[in-house]
């Protein structure tokens, strides 16, 4: 697709993502899920884009969904916009109740599971295990619900067959999670206690739609060694 | 109607106020149900497991938790006086913003609050930052949500009262009329409006709360 000045496009929708970032990851699939065609501009963030920080100058990160040359941040943000954008194959359910279930859903995964979990990637010592007895307890919390809502016929959390804002939410934990554990040296994942949030991310890699876009182990673990390494180095130099 | 609303909140939480003012703009009768932080009802334990914070919103006896889900269940169920926008870009701006607020306001600001010398300084940069980020968002506008209060003004409505009382406390001023002249003549404008006047709760309790919260938080940091 040729890129002219992304306001000429009416109806164009640009990612600006990161391959590791499971922030846009979650992008992707809404935006897959929902069968929408869009260009992915791959950002290298070490030196972002005059588009990126104009887009985006408060957090200056990825992701960053521009659609008829307006840009939105904030994946949670992104992905609510993209439901009520484009009605095909709903997102969130329709139900007000339901659909406040999975915001509250929604935003306990982000402080309890997602936020800890980078915290743990780079961190030591006692800081660390403060993170991780916190994410013990909200996978215990994660079991529960997993537990509740999942069965041999309802295999995601949105219901039935199809994946659902919460699972999408959530998904990023079922491959970069063994990664932050085996880099940032800490055990959190436990098949014998999270049977069923152990059978949730089975199914969710296998997702016809999901399973492309999970990026490989190796590339993954030196990110994510880079990275620790940047951080404990700079707390060490303090 | 028949509808039964309950709301669990404490005197004094800012999160729970949000809810306070959404029910009030949109004309919805309620119950209140005042919570003891340090002894909570077992209702509240039923109805929050996860959290067992406030507020809790009870809607035909289904709990919702969580200040801003608790908006938005509102705004979906009650049409009258809505907080959102109706645009999808403009709404994904005010959740944008929320989160801004929520995410990054309320911690740059208290960390000013429970620091002192040189740290309190150095934490009055990314406060400034932050709240220079709102003062351009108000460009043009009255309200963050327009001519009308709206959803980001409720969830950033804490800092016409907090901020204030805060700035007594630690003798330092953080919203500065000159420096951010728009930031200010909102708090003025939200913190008068009929609706949002009334429901602020009693100074002299909000002054001992938080000055008892500033001691503890130094004295526990310099242990």
């Amino acid at each position: 697709m040729a890129s002219g000045s992304v306001a000429d496009q009416e109806g164009q929708v640009m990612l600006l993502g990161f391959w590791f970032s499971p922030f846009v990851k979650r992008v992707e699939w809404a935006l897959k899920f929902k069968g929408i065609e869009y260009d992915y501009v791959e950002e290298d963030l070490t030196n972002k884009s005059t588009l990126l920080l104009t887009s985006n100058p408060i957090h200056k990160t990825v992701p960053v969904l521009i659609h008829n040359g307006n840009p939105i941040a904030e994946s949670l943000v992104i992905i609510e916009y993209i439901d009520e954008t484009w009605k095909q194959n709903p997102i969130l359910p329709q139900d007000p109740y339901d659909r406040a279930m999975a915001r509250f859903w929604a935003n306990f995964i982000e402080e309890k599971v997602t936020k800890p979990s980078r915290e743990a990637l780079i961190s030591q010592g006692e800081q660390q295990e403060k993170k991780v007895k916190e994410l013990k307890e909200a996978m215990e919390v994660v079991e529960g619900e997993a537990k509740a809502k999942l069965n041999d016929k309802t295999l995601f959390f949105g219901g039935g067959n199809g994946v659902g804002y919460v699972d999408i939410v959530l998904g990023w934990t079922c491959n970069w999670m063994k990664t932050i554990e085996e880099v940032g040296g800490f055990k959190v994942l436990d098949p014998e206690n999270q049977p069923q949030f152990h059978k949730w991310m089975a199914n969710f890699r296998e997702v016809p739609f999901i399973k492309p876009t999970l990026p490989p182990k190796e590339k993954m673990v030196e990110y994510s060694r880079m990275v620790r390494q940047a951080r404990l180095g700079l707390v060490a130099n303090k | 109607m028949g509808e039964e609303v309950k709301l669990f909140r404490t005197w004094s939480s800012p999160f729970a106020l949000r809810i306070v003012w959404a029910l009030r703009i949109k004309g919805i009768e309620y119950e209140t149900i005042f919570e003891d932080i340090s002894n909570k009802s077992p209702s509240l334990l039923q109805y929050n497991p996860v959290h067992r914070k406030v507020p809790v919103l009870l809607h035909n006896g289904r709990p919702i938790a969580e200040s801003l889900v608790i908006l938005e269940y509102i705004d979906e169920t009650w049409k009258q006086a809505p907080l959102l926008p109706v645009d999808p870009h403009e709404r994904a701006m005010a959740r944008f913003w929320a989160k801004f607020g929520d995410d990054k306001i309320l911690g740059s600001i208290w960390s000013v609050f429970i620091k002192q010398g040189k740290e309190q300084e150095e934490a009055m940069v990314p406060a400034m930052e932050n709240l220079k980020f709102l003062e351009g968002e108000l460009k043009g506008k009255k309200f963050f949500g327009g001519e009308t209060i709206g959803f980001v003004d409720l969830a950033l409505g804490w800092l016409a009262n907090l901020i204030g009382l805060l700035e007594e406390i630690v003798g330092l001023k953080v919203v500065d009329g000159e420096k951010l002249p728009l930031l200010s003549a909102w708090m003025q404008d939200f913190g008068d409006a009929p609706i949002i006047k009334d429901n602020w709760p009693a100074r002299d309790g909000m002054i001992l709360k938080f000055q008892a919260l500033r001691d503890a938080t130094i004295a526990a940091a310099s242990k």
